[in-house]
C-alpha cells in the first residue's frame, strides 16, 4: 500500500495534458462531416457580400485610399484585408464560442472527454484547433476571392494566410475561455454585442484618423485592429516595424488565453 | 490480501463550509464488486468524482492503482471506465462512432479499436443499432453504450455511478445480467446505488454511506446479520392509526413506525404475527419477508432509502 502526502493543489503539465489534442480535433471533423458543414460553409459567403457591397459597390463612389505610407490604394484593395482578418475572427469565434457553448451545457461533451485520458489542455487544444481550422478555410477562400478580383498588391498577399491563422488562434483561445462563464443564451448575446462595433470601427473600411486621439489610443488597443493593419500591411505590401508588434500582439493573446481557457476548463470539470 | 486498487484514507471533499465527503475511509481489492450504498445526496456521487480523478479532494489520501490523482490525472484516467449518473454519449456522432472516438481520446490505436468496438457492441447488445443515432436509442439502450463506452480502454476498474437508475425493471435486469457477466471475468467494479436490490445482486462488499460519512461496511448478508432481524414483519393499520396501535406492540420485537406502516424485526416473522393477533390487533395488510439492506439503512439512520 502505498501512502501519498496530501497535497491542496495540484498541477504541472502532466495533469493537463497527454499530448494527444488530435483525438479532439479528430471528433470535430467527424462530427462536422455528418451534421452541419452546410452552415459552416455560409460563413464563407459573408465577407464576400460585405466585400461586393462596399468595396466594389461603395468603392466606385470612393475612389482612392491613402495607406500607412502615403500611397493611394482603391478603396475595394483597402478593405478586402480588414474584411479577411475579420472572417478569421468570425470563423474562430463562432466555433469556440457558440458550438463551445452547446458543448458544455447540452452535450456534456467535455464531461465525457474529461473523464479519459484526455486533460484540459487536449480538449482545449483540440477544440482551438478546429476554429483555426475554420477560421483558415474562411481566410483561404476568402484570399482566393481577393485574388481573382485583383486586390491582393503585393507578393506579401501569401504571408496574409500564416497571419490569418494566428488571428484565428488568439479569438479562438481567449473565445473559449470567455464562454466556459456564460451560461445562458442572453448572455450569449453580449458577445455579439462586442463583436460587431469592434467589426465596424476597427480601421475596418475608413482610416483611424477620422477619431480623436483617446478613441484612437482605445481602437489600438483592441486585437481585431492589430489584425487588420497587420493583413492589410501584407496584402497591399506596405510593410514596415510596426508589423512586429502587430505580431507580438497575437502570440501574447494566444498565450493568454491558452492559459486561461486551460484554467477555466480545469476548474468547471476537475473541480 | 493482494495490493488494494483504490485506498481512500480520511478521504475528504469541501464546498465552502460543507462536507459532501466528510473523512471516509475504504479499501478495493482487485477483482472485487464495491459499492457506495446510500440516499441522494449521501457523497456517493463526489466520492466516484474523486476515484475517477476528475475532482480534487479537500484532504485526506486517495491512491488509486498506485497514483495520486491530484498528481497523475491522466495516467489514472487511462485506467479506468466510467459510466456517470446521467448518460452523456456524444449525440453528434452514431453508436458506433460513439466508441471510436471515444477510444481515440486513450490515444489508442485505430485497429485495436474497431475490433473492441465490435466485440463491445455485441456485449451490449448494440449490434444492429450500430449506424444508429444515439438519440434514437432507448434509454436502457444509451445505458447499455456508456457501459460499452467505458470499456473500450479495457479498464482495470470500472466505475458505475447510479447504473440502472431511471430505467425500467426488464432494462435494469439486462444491465445487471451485463455487470455480473464482467464481474465474473474479473473486471473490479465500483458503483453507486440507492437500490438495496442492486446492491445484494452486485456487490461482494458495501460501505453504507449518510451525510459524507460511513455508516456501516461488510458484505450484503453480513450487514444484514448484523443490523437486523432475520425476517421482518410489516403491518398496516391505516395511517392515522398506526401511531396508536404501536403501543400495544411492544416486545414483540424491535419496532420502527413509519408514516404508513409499522415494521416488526423479528426471527420469526409468522410467529410475530400470530402475537399480534393474540393482542386484539387486526392489521389490514400484513407481510412476512426477509431483512433487506433497506432495514440495515432504516436501522443506521433512522431514515429510508428512498424518499
Amino acid at each position: 500500500m502505498t501512502v501519498t502526502s496530501t497535497r491542496q493543489s495540484s498541477g504541472g503539465v502532466r495533469a493537463l495534458y497527454s499530448g494527444n489534442a488530435r483525438a479532439v480535433v479528430g471528433r470535430g471533423l467527424l462530427a462536422t462531416r455528418s451534421t452541419n458543414w452546410i452552415i459552416v460553409l455560409t460563413g464563407v459567403f459573408e465577407p464576400v457580400f460585405y466585400l461586393l457591397a462596399l468595396g466594389i459597390g461603395l468603392g466606385g463612389y470612393i475612389g482612392g485610399v491613402q495607406n500607412a505610407q502615403g500611397d493611394t490604394i482603391p478603396y475595394a484593395a483597402y478593405i478586402a484585408p480588414a474584411l479577411l482578418a475579420v472572417s478569421a475572427m468570425n470563423g474562430a469565434i463562432y466555433d469556440s464560442t457558440w458550438n463551445v457553448f452547446f458543448k458544455m451545457h447540452f452535450g456534456k461533451l467535455y464531461q465525457g472527454m474529461l473523464a479519459t485520458r484526455l486533460g484540459p489542455l487536449d480538449v482545449a487544444l483540440g477544440e482551438i484547433s478546429l476554429a483555426l481550422l475554420r477560421g483558415a478555410a474562411y481566410g483561404l477562400t476568402f484570399l482566393l476571392v481577393m485574388q481573382a478580383l485583383g486586390l491582393n498588391l503585393a507578393w506579401t498577399a501569401v504571408l496574409a494566410l500564416p497571419a490569418i491563422l494566428l488571428i484565428a488562434f488568439g479569438f479562438a483561445s481567449l473565445g473559449m475561455g470567455i464562454t466556459s462563464y456564460l451560461k445562458t443564451f442572453q448572455q450569449m448575446d453580449w458577445i455579439q454585442f462586442v463583436m460587431l462595433p469592434m467589426f465596424l470601427f476597427s480601421a475596418t473600411f475608413y482610416p483611424l484618423t477620422v477619431y480623436p486621439a483617446p478613441i484612437q489610443w482605445f481602437i489600438q488597443a483592441l486585437p481585431l485592429w492589430h489584425g487588420v493593419e497587420l493583413v492589410r500591411g501584407l496584402t497591399t505590401g506596405a510593410l514596415g516595424p510596426v508589423m512586429l508588434v502587430h505580431l507580438l500582439y497575437f502570440l501574447v493573446m494566444i498565450a493568454l488565453g491558452l492559459v486561461f481557457t486551460t484554467r477555466r476548463l480545469r476548474a468547471l470539470f476537475l473541480d | 490480501m493482494p495490493t488494494p486498487v483504490i485506498t481512500a484514507n480520511a478521504l475528504t471533499k469541501k464546498y465552502k463550509d460543507f462536507a459532501a465527503v466528510d473523512g471516509i475511509t475504504f479499501e478495493v481489492a482487485p477483482g472485487e464488486s464495491f459499492g457506495l450504498l446510500g440516499p441522494n445526496g449521501a457523497g456517493k456521487s463526489t466520492t466516484m468524482r474523486m476515484v475517477g480523478a476528475v475532482s480534487t479532494r479537500t484532504s485526506g489520501d486517495l491512491t488509486i492503482l498506485d497514483m495520486d490523482p491530484n498528481e497523475q490525472g491522466p495516467e489514472i484516467r487511462a485506467q479506468l471506465g466510467v459510466v456517470p449518473q446521467a448518460d452523456n454519449l456524444d449525440t453528434e456522432l452514431r453508436v458506433r462512432d460513439n466508441l471510436l472516438v471515444y477510444g481515440r481520446y486513450f490515444g489508442l490505436p485505430r485497429a485495436v479499436i474497431a475490433k473492441r468496438a465490435d466485440e463491445l457492441l455485441d456485449f451490449a447488445q448494440l449490434t444492429e443499432k450500430a449506424k444508429a443515432k444515439v438519440d434514437d436509442l432507448s434509454g436502457g439502450m444509451k445505458r447499455r453504450l456508456t457501459i460499452a463506452r467505458a470499456l473500450i480502454n479495457d479498464p482495470r476498474i470500472l466505475l458505475l455511478d447510479e447504473p440502472t437508475s431511471g430505467l425500467d425493471p426488464q432494462a435494469r435486469h439486462i444491465l445487471w445480467d451485463r455487470l455480473f457477466r464482467l464481474k465474473e471475468q474479473g473486471t473490479t467494479l465500483v458503483l453507486t446505488t440507492h437500490y438495496m436490490d442492486e446492491a445484494e445482486q452486485l456487490c461482494d462488499r458495501l460501505v453504507v454511506v449518510d451525510k459524507g460519512q460511513i455508516m456501516a461496511e461488510g458484505s450484503p448478508a453480513a450487514l444484514i446479520r448484523e443490523h437486523s432481524s432475520k425476517e421482518v414483519l410489516e403491518v398496516r393499520f391505516g395511517s392515522d392509526k398506526n401511531e396508536g396501535a404501536s403501543a400495544k406492540l411492544e416486545g414483540i420485537g424491535r419496532l420502527e413506525v413509519l408514516p404508513d406502516r409499522i415494521l416488526i424485526y423479528s426471527d420469526n416473522g409468522e410467529a410475530a404475527l400470530v402475537e399480534v393477533v393474540k393482542r386484539g390487533l387486526e392489521p389490514i395488510t400484513s407481510l412476512v419477508r426477509r431483512s433487506s439492506l433497506e432495514d440495515v439503512f432504516l436501522r443506521l439512520t433512522g431514515r429510508t432509502l428512498i424518499e
